[in-house]
């Protein structure tokens, strides 16, 4: 394994520090713990809070900042945060109209989440939670632990943001946000797998001709591995697979994200995306915004995602509303 | 008078710390190739904040279960912090653990597994070990059989358990994206049990 780290122990404690090291006008650590906060500390409206394992970077602590998150918290790498960092970003952010969890649908990171908003709700704080479940790679059952969250996340971060931000009530953003997560549809694939610092190993092996479909944000292997064939043919099966939902249809309007996993050149995300568009025009769906570049990455895992969100003309408004953070500046 | 619970618990340690490797690599194959580290992790600070002259066995499982609640993380951390804090309601204020009070902790911790993980038996996870062992556990005691006899067959189980693993589908936690693809491979959580409990049970010879 080659990483540019010194102790593999400290690194989430050494990016954070770099980070606020970085963007200081937008953000401050809570000494002792794992999370970042705006730099101007809590505000008078509806607060969110996001977070996970590391290793997404720049989720989350790079959408910290106005119109988007009000706290992140950092767990170790792909290990979901405890309950007490949780706790302690939702008393830091909370204002006093309430705090809205924002959760990517993983075991662990449920009942971390869950843990702390009870605990936040014994001492009188309002916590409102949703869950991202955008991965259709994963089959949905109740018999499941349920599809992942995964880039589709970064559309609830900006879109329920900006409701926050205009002032909506804790209800209004956790309804603004579950239109979202209802609309919002992800799938992903990878050239090569990531390594976890900790674990010095690649997460699973390819050949040199083999790529995994279906892949998560975590080093977990995918739904299957075929040979390696043409971006546009690789493109193809994932959008097959979203328009599969049924929610996509002629005529309707979409955002559009062309999702990096850390190791893919900027390169290859535009040749994608350039064939995604082809694709959504032949289909009649007219695209409202488009993010190419490394939103929710998986270490140095070389693949990408793509991601569709229907919108109506709430959303709209919300996703072209301003944003000011490390990741995410829009005027 | 110690009750020989911070000996225990550090044999555990030294158990899980000692597999730290062996553990990753279960995850590795089925999961995200963390719960050797985190659980190792937990451990190590698990030993930090407890004192050899300790002796409420209650007590003491409750601050296992807290530390590992705020060190572990993932889904082990939650599930390992209620188990053993759960233990610890039924332990408290006691310096000694009987036949009964041993099937009173593997009963409480599985409910506490349960109720955090909303899981059952058969869904390739630490309850297909914990499961069979507590009812071999139980039977054997109501045969007649001694404390440490009792666990030595539930030990067995478990790992009969964790065998079982490597024949179904998982459904619960990350592994479940893997579909058919987790059949073949054992349940990193469902060893980590077994470990704790083949501990527990070397514990209960040595002393």
């Amino acid at each position: 394994m080659k990483k540019l780290i010194n102790k593999v122990d400290n690194i989430v404690d050494e990016m954070l520090n770099g980070m606020v090291d970085a963007y200081p006008q937008y953000v401050k650590r809570l000494e002792g713990f794992e999370v970042l906060v705006r730099a101007k500390g809590a505000s008078e409206k509806v607060a969110l809070v996001s977070g996970g394992g590391s290793g997404h970077e720049p989720s989350h602590g790079g959408y910290v900042g106005r119109g988007m998150l009000d706290g992140a918290v950092a767990g170790e790498v792909f290990t979901s945060p405890t309950p007490d960092q949780v706790f302690e970003a939702i008393k830091a952010v909370n204002g006093g109209k309430g705090v809205l969890l924002v959760i990517k649908n993983y075991t662990g990171d449920v009942m971390n989440f869950e843990m702390a908003a009870d605990m936040a709700e014994d001492e009188g704080i309002k916590v409102e939670k949703v869950i991202v479940a955008d991965d259709v790679a994963v089959e949905n059952s109740t018999w499941t632990t349920g599809r992942r969250g995964i880039a589709g996340t970064v559309f609830v971060h900006k879109i329920a943001g900006a409701a926050a931000e205009a002032g909506l009530n804790l209800e209004e953003v956790k309804r603004v946000a579950e239109k979202v997560i209802a609309n919002v549809r992800s799938m992903g694939m990878a050239v090569n797998a990531c390594t976890v610092p900790a674990a010095g190993k690649v997460s699973f092996e390819l050949q040199d001709d083999e790529i995994e479909i279906g892949i998560g944000i975590h080093g977990e292997p995918g739904t299957h591995r075929e040979k390696i064939s043409d971006v546009n043919n690789i493109a193809d099966k994932l959008l097959e697979k979203i328009f599969a939902e049924g929610i996509y249809k002629s005529g309707d309007e979409v955002a559009v994200m062309v999702n990096g996993m850390g190791g893919t050149p900027l390169m290859e995300l535009f040749v994608a995306n350039k064939h995604v568009k082809e694709v959504l025009d032949g289909k009649g769906i007219k695209i409202a915004k488009t993010l190419v570049g490394n939103y929710m990455t998986s270490l140095d895992m070389e693949g990408f995602s793509i991601t569709l969100l229907k919108l109506d003309d709430e959303l709209k408004k919300f996703l072209n509303a301003p944003a000011d953070t490390p990741a995410f500046v829009q005027f | 008078m110690p009750s020989g619970i911070y000996e225990c618990i550090s044999k555990i340690s030294d158990k899980i710390i000692e597999n730290k490797d062996f553990l990753t690599e279960l995850d590795r194959e089925i999961g995200d190739s963390d719960h050797g580290i985190n659980m190792a992790r937990g451990f190590q600070a698990v030993m930090e904040k407890l004192s050899p002259d300790e002796s409420d066995i209650g007590a003491v499982l409750k601050k296992v279960g807290m530390t590992l609640l705020s060190k572990v993380g993932g889904a082990s951390g939650p599930l390992y912090g209620t188990a053993y804090m759960e233990a610890g309601k039924v332990m408290a204020g006691k310096t000694e653990v009987n036949s009964d009070d041993m099937k009173l902790i593997f009963e409480s911790a599985i409910a506490g597994i349960q109720k955090r993980g909303k899981a059952v038996k058969g869904e390739k996870t630490m309850l297909d070990a914990l499961i069979p062992a507590s009812e071999k556990y139980s039977q054997k005691i109501s045969e007649g059989e001694n404390l440490i006899s009792a666990l030595e067959s539930a030990c067995e189980s478990a790992r009969e358990g964790v065998e079982f693993t490597k024949t179904i589908i998982a459904t619960k936690g990350r592994a479940s994206y893997l579909g058919e693809r987790s059949i073949g491979h054992q349940d990193p959580g469902a060893t980590s049990a077994t470990l704790t409990l083949e501990a527990i049970l070397n514990y209960m010879k040595a002393k």
